[in-house]
């Protein structure tokens, strides 16, 4: 079985190597179709995002039609068919945050990122996307940054929150 | 199975466990407005037009999908449904063009009929379109994202029925569409060109690529010499586009037709299909005398090769298994070949400016009159390939009275064909045809079955199967003595597929198999009129031996016109000439 360690050391591995962790992964999975979306994360999670070639990779390796991944992964938000920024914002739109101004920050973030929700920008330090509850209701409206989640964001905190990590 | 009541607006009446409301109520001459729903094909409730009010039940359910209880009642009419069933309706039209009248589908289009049906008269909610995408990039399908209405239908039949599964839905909400991948096309996917997504799409979203004008350029285009031929399933299906019940044989009227459209000669595929038996019947022949003898050479089962779409597919897919195909060209594309050498030689026109037109039940034939394969001395084997669905516009377009034309024949040399070509149009044709002379070959003596028919493969089972033991063989023939040759046929791709398996794990027990890519064969091909149904197919599948059996010639071999081709042309079946004009070759193509 593929470790947390193992993919937390792919940023040093050669492409041929990251599909080969890749086939390991399905094979631990017994290449099941019901196991596809496990798959796929982890296929995120090796590779960043699910490029054409990786899906075509995991449909000829799973003998199902590139059609049907394709189907699975454009379903789920969570993943991304284009390479992410450095950074991958993301707003809670879920009811709570929804109605504690998730939608102002967004937009703010839209303006000074100068891209759309789903979209990456040219310096490929920031991506910019939306999710549903999160579950930190408390915190609304919240935002992830990658792993971190900042709480109670508004539109005037954005640019010194994104000014610290550039 | 236990038998349910329950009542259906007011009437008591009584259902199989495990009935949905919707069959309940049709069984009980109640047809309750739908959509989606494609009897055994789709029932999945997509489009909740068929929603009915079940007493007790909290939200309005789709009486496809839910089953009968013990005292469930039902309610198909109430305000609630009806005023439900209308917003739905207007929501799936909010997303639609509603361009009609520029619409292929015009006046035969199920939106239309369920707007009718349901008594629409205007639309509340106008709002942006959620996609305008146009997919052309294939040789026989077109899709046309801005008229999809997201029932599925497509999906369900490429994926469950055909285990092609290049149609799926993509994204979600809003921006679904339905397709291939969103980074192929259909042209350069996997798609087989079966088209049986264009049979089951209720509206205009898929749909043949159109060869009309070509036609018609050429019909008008005085240096051409036009030549037509027809597939045996278009004249028992062509017909129901001038409403006539499925099932009725148009052959004479269809050949007038062609006649009146300005066709110069008009030809049957038949007769190549009498050909192919010849062909196909000694390639049989020699694989099983190289095995029985040898043990070497070309391996078996032998597949058939006529219907494009199962090649392709087996290109894809069984890549590692092409040399079990009999290297057959299909048959209209033998009779194309034929019409620009044998032919042209006799009525001495230049093959450059003779221009031939295959009226087929298929759209995978305009994918394999563009292989590279098919051509001979640089000219193309088949310059065009219509539509059942095709030739019937252009004889609406043409403003000929179709009902009212009187009969004729197909012209000579290459028109003339046995009974036993007809049955190519359906499941299990093409192996009655080769066992009437494959038998007769062998042993001398004709096929002792009632009618000339092999019953066990005749009708629309997924797999059937047939053993024929071999006695008293031709001196020629003594190594088949006491040999039980088995054979299979199939149809629609999920069964080939299951045959392909077994071959592929070295357990297949055949020697020879049938595969037709589409459910039930040709007769229900992705070319053919709409709607098609088992009841459909069923007559269509009558209608095909009605024709064989109206025939005195009923075996390929006894077609007079053909010996004369081998005579004066061809030379003997599988000769240099038939190697070069009449066989092909195959390529490996990705899995996906």
């Amino acid at each position: 079985m593929i470790t947390h360690d193992e993919i937390c050391s792919v940023h040093s591995m050669t492409e041929t190597e990251k599909f080969s962790m890749l086939e390991q992964v399905m094979d631990d999975y017994d290449r099941k179709e019901s196991n596809l979306i496990q798959i796929l994360h982890m296929g995120q999670a090796i590779f960043g995002y699910l490029s054409p070639e990786v899906q075509s990779f995991i449909a000829n390796k799973m003998d199902i039609p590139n059609s049907k991944v394709n189907s699975v992964l454009t379903f789920y938000s969570f993943f991304s068919t284009k390479p992410k920024g450095k950074y991958t914002v993301s707003i809670c739109l879920g009811t709570a945050c929804y109605v504690r101004g998730g939608k102002e920050v967004v937009n703010k973030l839209k303006e000074i990122l100068s891209i759309d929700v789903g979209e990456t920008t040219d310096d490929k330090i920031f991506s910019l996307q939306v999710m549903r509850c999160i579950g930190a209701c408390g915190l609304a409206p919240a935002m992830t940054i990658n792993d971190k989640v900042y709480k109670q964001v508004n539109p005037n905190k954005l640019h010194r929150i994104l000014g610290m990590l550039k | 199975m236990s038998l349910i009541t329950l009542t259906i607006n007011n009437k008591t009446i009584q259902a199989e466990e495990g009935t949905t409301i919707f069959e309940a109520a049709k069984l009980n001459n109640i047809l309750i407005p739908h959509f989606c729903y494609l009897e055994n094909v789709h029932q999945i409730g997509s489009c909740r037009i068929c929603v009915v009010e079940v007493e007790g039940a909290r939200n309005l359910m789709a009486s496809c999908v839910t089953e009968v209880k013990e005292n469930m009642v039902v309610h198909t009419n109430t305000t609630k449904v009806r005023k439900v069933r209308k917003v739905l309706y207007e929501l799936i039209l909010s997303d639609h063009p509603k361009n009609c009248l520029g619409c292929h589908r015009n006046q035969n289009c199920e939106l239309q009929d369920l707007g009718e049906q349901i008594q629409i008269d205007g639309f509340r909610f106008e709002g942006v379109k959620s996609k305008d995408v146009v997919d052309s990039t294939s040789a026989s399908i077109v899709r046309d994202s801005s008229k999809c209405i997201l029932c599925r239908r497509c999906v369900t039949v490429c994926n469950e029925i055909q285990g092609v599964g290049v149609m799926n839905a993509h994204h979600r909400g809003f921006a679904t569409f339905i397709g291939p991948s969103e980074d192929e096309s259909l042209g350069h996917s996997i798609c087989t060109n079966c088209g049986q997504c264009i049979v089951v799409c209720p509206v205009g979203a898929l749909k043949e690529k159109d060869s009309t004008q070509l036609v018609w350029d050429a019909l008008l285009d005085p240096t051409k010499t036009v030549v037509v031929q027809t597939a045996p399933a278009v004249r028992v299906a062509l017909g129901e586009k001038f409403g006539m019940a499925p099932g009725t044989q148009v052959t004479g009227k269809m050949a007038s037709s062609l006649r009146e459209l300005g066709f110069d000669y008009v030809f049957d595929t038949n007769f190549a299909a009498d050909l192919t038996i010849l062909e196909e019947g000694s390639e049989f022949l020699k694989r099983v005398k190289d095995q029985l003898t040898t043990k070497e050479g070309s391996v078996l089962p032998m597949i058939t090769s006529c219907s494009p779409g199962w090649i392709k597919y087996v290109e894809h897919r069984y890549s590692d298994q092409l040399e079990h195909l009999s290297s057959c060209k299909s048959p209209h594309m033998m009779l194309g070949a034929l019409v620009k050498t044998y032919f042209a030689e006799k009525i001495q026109v230049d093959p450059k400016d003779l221009f031939v037109v295959s009226v087929m039940p298929c759209t995978a034939k305009k994918f394999e009159i563009m292989r590279p394969e098919m051509e001979s001395n640089g000219v193309r084997d088949v310059d065009a390939v219509l539509t059942t669905r095709e030739l019937g516009r252009m004889i609406k377009d043409a403003g000929i009275e179709f009902a009212l034309l009187p009969d004729s024949e197909f012209d000579s040399p290459l028109g003339l064909s046995s009974g036993a070509a007809d049955i190519f149009g359906t499941t299990g044709g093409v192996m009655e045809a080769a066992i009437r002379t494959v038998y007769e070959l062998v042993t001398g003596r004709e096929l002792p079955m009632d009618k000339l028919h092999v019953q066990p493969l005749v009708g629309l089972k997924q797999i059937k199967t047939a053993d024929l033991l071999i006695e008293h063989p031709l001196e020629s023939y003594a190594f088949l003595e006491g040999v039980t040759v088995k054979v299979a046929v199939t149809s629609g791709l999920k069964g080939a597929s299951i045959l392909m398996e077994e071959i592929r794990q070295g357990k297949s027990p055949y020697h020879f198999i049938e595969v037709m890519g589409c459910p039930g064969g040709c007769i229900s091909g992705g070319g053919q009129p709409r709607p098609i149904s088992n009841s459909v197919r069923m007559k269509r599948l009558d209608a095909i031996y009605r024709e064989d059996e109206g025939k005195a010639l009923r075996k390929s071999h006894e077609n007079q016109d053909l010996m004369t081709l081998y005579q004066d042309f061809l030379g003997h079946p599988l000769g240099h000439l038939s190697h070069e004009l009449l066989h092909t070759t195959y390529v490996k193509r990705a899995k996906n």
